[in-house]
C-alpha cells in the first residue's frame, strides 16, 4: 500500500490481498492507514481500493474500522473504487462497537478470603446434599421394596456382571500380590526375632480385617464409581434424565437403585474373593520364601483367626458400597452441560469416594475396638 | 492521478470450475451400504442444496467429503486435490479453506461462544487478540446473535442459537466452501429466512461455495442455485428447482408435490 498527499488531501492506495491469509500484514497495513490519515491533519482522506485483489470480512472490517477511527478523529474520509462485491462486503462488515462489561475488580485479599469461604460453604453443602440424597435413596428403596416387581432384576443382574464379574481378575490379582508382599515383609521382619511363623497370624488378621476390603473398595471406587458418574453425567448432559422424568419414570428408581443394589451385592462378593486371593498369595510366599509348608500355614491360620476376623472385613463391604454408590450417583447428577464439568465430576467422585472409604474404615476400626470384636 | 476501477474479470464462457468432485463413492457400515457408487459435482460459487429422506446418507456423504468417514471405494477431490492422497501439511491447508456446520452444532462445550469462534483463528492465524475479539463479535453480529451470547457456554444456548453460533464458528476463517448440515432446522421461520438471506449475501460477497443439506423447502426455493437429490445411495437428480419439479422420480414427486410443498410452490401456469 502507498499514500500520497496533495493540497486536496491524502490518498491512500490499498493493494494486494486483504484476506485472513495475510492476517498480520493486513493488520499492520490498517494501522498504517490510520497513521497516514492522522498525519494529514484533518484534511480529506481517500481510501482507494482499486488495487485490492481479494477482500474478506476481516479485511473489510479492518478497512472500515480505519475509516471510522479517522472520521472520529475529525477527518473527512471516503472509501472509493471498491468493486461491487467489495462494497457489499464493506457494508456487511461495517464498523460497530462492541463494548464489553468491564471485568469484576476486587482486592486479591478479599477475593482470596471469598474463595476460602466459598470452598467451606460448598463442603458444607456437599454434606447436606449427600445426606438428603441418601434420604431420597432410602425412600425410593422403600417404595421399590413395597412392590418388588419394580426392583428391576434384569438391570441389577446386568450391573452385577459389570461391577463384580468383570472386576474379578484385577481384584484377585492385586490382592494376591498384596498378600505376597505382606507375607514376604512379615517373614523377613519377624524372622529377626525368630518369630517367622507369626507371619501367618499377621497375614490372616491384616488381610481379613482390613486389607482385602479396603483394597477392593478403593479399586471399585476407581473403576465402578467413575463409570457410574460418567454414565449418569453424560445422561444428564444430554437431557436423558429429564426425558425419564417427563415420562413419569423416577430416575432414582430406574438409574440409581439398580446400580446401588448391584454395588451392595458386588462389593461383598469381591471382598470374599479378595480374602481368598490374598491368603493364597501369603501361603505361596510363606511356602517358597519362608519355608512354611501349606499344612503348617493352614493350621496356624486356623489358630490365629476366628469367624469374627473374617466377618469384621465382610461386614464393612456393604457400607463401603453404599458410600461409593451414593457419591458416584450424586456427582453424576451434578454434571452441568459441558464435557469439562463431566471430567471434573468424575474426578471428584473418585477422590471423594476413596477418601470416604478410608474414613469409614477408620470409624469401623474404632467401633470394633470399642465393642472388642 | 486517477485510476480506473479494475474491470471485473471476464466471465469465462467455458465449463464452471468444479470445487468438489465425487466419483463412484461407496460407503457402508458393516453389511449395509449407505452410498452405492455416488457421483456429485459442486461448482465454484454456487449454493448446492442437497435433499433426501431421513437416513438416506446425506450426513454420511458430507462426512465422507470432509474425510471423517472412511469410504470403501471411489475418489473425492476438493479444489482438485484428492483428499486421500494429501500429505498432512497440505491437508491442514485444505481444512483452512472450508467451514463446517455440523447437524448438532458440535460447539465445544467447555468454551464460551466467543472462544469457540476464536479457536480456529487462534490455531491458524497470526493476528492480534484485539482484532480476533472484534472479528469474532462481527461474526456473531452477522449470524444474528446478540452480543451477550458471546460469554455464554453452549449448554446455556437455545437450539437456534447453537446453530447460529456454530455458523459463526464455521465462518471464522472466511472459508471458500461452507458445508451446512440442516442449518435452518430448529430455527423459527423468520430466523430461518434471515439465515438463508445471510448465506445468500455471504455467498455473493465472498464468492462462497455452499454445500447445504436441508429439508427446508423455503431454502431450496429461495437460495439454492442447484439441487441434488439422494435416494437409494445414489444421486437420482441434479438441477435447478424447476428441473427437479419436473422430475418424475417417485421420491422427488412426493417431496416436491406433497401436502406441504404444494402450499409453497409457485402456482402452476
Ligand atoms: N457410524 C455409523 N454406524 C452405523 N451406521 C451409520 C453410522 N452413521 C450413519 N449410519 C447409517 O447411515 C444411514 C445414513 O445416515 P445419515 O446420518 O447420513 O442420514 P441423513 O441422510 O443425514 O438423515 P437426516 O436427514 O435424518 O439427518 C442411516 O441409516 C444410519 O443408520
Ligand atoms: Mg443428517
Amino acid at each position: 500500500m502507498s499514500g500520497e498527499t496533495s493540497p486536496a488531501g491524502t490518498r491512500v492506495l490499498l493493494a494486494g490481498l486483504w484476506t485472513l491469509e495475510n492476517g498480520a500484514g493486513m493488520e499492520a497495513a490498517a494501522g498504517d492507514i490510520e497513521r497516514m490519515g492522522a498525519k494529514s491533519g484533518g484534511g480529506a482522506i481517500l481510501i482507494d481500493l482499486a488495487g485490492v485483489t481479494a477482500l474478506d470480512t476481516a479485511g473489510a472490517w479492518l478497512i472500515d474500522r480505519a475509516r471510522e477511527r479517522l472520521t472520529r478523529a475529525g477527518a473527512k474520509v471516503e472509501v472509493r473504487w471498491a468493486a461491487e462485491r467489495q462494497a457489499i462486503l464493506l457494508d456487511q462488515a461495517h464498523y460497530r462497537s462492541f463494548e464489553s462489561a468491564p471485568p469484576r475488580a476486587g482486592s486479591p485479599l478479599v477475593n482470596w478470603l471469598a474463595e476460602i469461604g466459598e470452598t467451606l460453604m460448598s463442603a458444607g453443602r456437599d454434606l447436606v446434599a449427600g445426606v438428603s440424597f441418601l434420604g431420597e435413596i432410602v425412600a425410593a428403596m422403600l417404595r421399590a421394596f413395597s412392590r418388588p416387581s419394580r426392583l428391576r432384576p434384569t438391570s441389577i443382574t446386568y450391573h452385577v456382571e459389570n461391577f463384580a464379574f468383570r472386576a474379578l481378575p484385577i481384584i484377585a490379582l492385586i490382592n494376591f500380590l498384596v498378600g505376597c508382599i505382606v507375607a514376604q515383609q512379615g517373614i523377613f521382619q519377624l524372622s529377626r526375632f525368630g518369630a517367622a511363623a507369626f507371619a501367618v497370624d499377621l497375614i490372616g488378621i491384616l488381610v481379613l480385617r482390613e486389607l482385602a476390603v479396603l483394597l477392593s473398595s478403593i479399586m471399585v471406587a476407581g473403576r465402578t464409581g467413575s463409570a457410574i458418574t460418567a454414565e449418569l453425567g453424560s445422561m444428564k448432559m444430554r437431557e436423558e434424565i429429564d426425558a425419564l422424568r417427563v415420562m413419569g419414570l423416577d430416575p432414582m428408581e430406574v438409574l440409581v437403585l439398580p446400580r446401588l443394589i448391584a454395588l451392595l451385592i458386588s462389593l461383598p462378593l469381591l471382598t470374599f474373593i479378595a480374602d481368598i486371593s490374598a491368603l493364597f498369595g501369603g501361603l505361596l510366599v510363606g511356602w517358597g520364601y519362608g519355608g512354611i509348608s501349606p499344612e503348617i500355614f493352614l493350621a496356624r491360620l486356623q489358630n490365629a483367626i476366628g469367624l469374627n476376623t473374617f466377618l469384621v472385613g465382610l461386614i464393612k463391604a456393604p457400607f463401603m458400597a453404599l458410600v461409593i454408590g451414593v457419591i458416584a450417583c450424586l456427582e453424576g447428577f451434578r454434571v452441568q452441560g459441558s464435557a469439562e464439568s463431566l471430567g471434573r465430576q468424575v474426578t471428584a467422585s473418585v477422590v471423594k469416594a476413596i477418601f470416604m472409604v478410608i474414613v469409614v474404615d477408620g470409624l469401623f476400626a474404632m467401633f470394633f475396638a470399642a465393642i472388642k470384636y | 492521478m486517477t485510476q480506473p476501477p479494475p474491470a471485473s474479470a471476464p466471465v469465462p464462457a467455458t465449463e464452471p470450475e468444479i470445487v468438489i468432485r465425487v466419483r463412484d463413492v461407496v460407503v457402508g457400515f458393516g453389511e449395509k451400504l449407505v452410498l452405492k457408487g455416488l457421483d456429485l459435482d459442486v461448482r465454484r460459487g454456487e449454493v448446492l442444496g442437497f435433499v433426501g429422506g431421513s437416513g438416506t446418507g446425506k450426513s454420511v456423504l458430507t462426512r465422507a467429503i470432509l474425510g471423517l468417514t472412511p469410504k470403501r471405494k471411489g475418489v473425492i477431490e476438493v479444489f482438485g486435490l484428492d483428499i486421500d492422497l494429501l500429505p498432512v501439511f497440505e491437508r491442514k491447508a485444505l481444512e483452512r479453506r472450508w467451514g463446517v456446520l455440523f447437524q448438532q452444532g458440535a460447539l465445544f462445550s467447555g468454551l464460551t461462544v466467543l472462544q469457540n469462534i476464536q479457536l480456529p483463528m487462534r490455531e491458524h492465524l497470526r493476528i492480534s487478540q484485539e482484532l480476533m475479539n472484534e472479528l469474532a463479535m462481527l461474526k456473531l453480529d452477522l449470524v444474528g446473535l446478540k452480543h451477550d451470547a458471546a460469554g455464554k457456554f453452549p449448554s446455556e444456548l437455545s437450539g437456534g442459537m447453537i446453530k447460529r453460533a456454530a455458523l459463526a464458528r464455521a465462518l471464522a476463517l472466511d472459508p471458500e466452501i461452507l458445508f451446512l448440515d440442516e442449518p435452518t432446522s430448529g430455527l423459527d421461520p423468520i430466523g430461518a429466512a434471515e439465515f438463508d438471506q445471510l448465506i445468500a449475501t455471504l455467498q455473493k460477497t465472498l464468492g462462497l461455495t455452499v454445500y447445504m443439506v436441508t429439508h427446508d423447502l423455503d431454502s431450496l426455493y429461495s437460495i439454492c442455485d442447484r439441487i441434488a437429490a439422494l435416494a437409494d445411495g445414489k444421486i437420482v437428480a441434479t438441477g435447478t428447482i424447476e428441473e427437479l419439479l419436473a422430475s418424475d422420480h417417485p421420491w422427488l414427486r412426493a417431496y416436491f408435490h406433497g401436502q406441504r410443498a404444494r402450499q409453497l410452490a409457485p402456482p402452476a401456469r
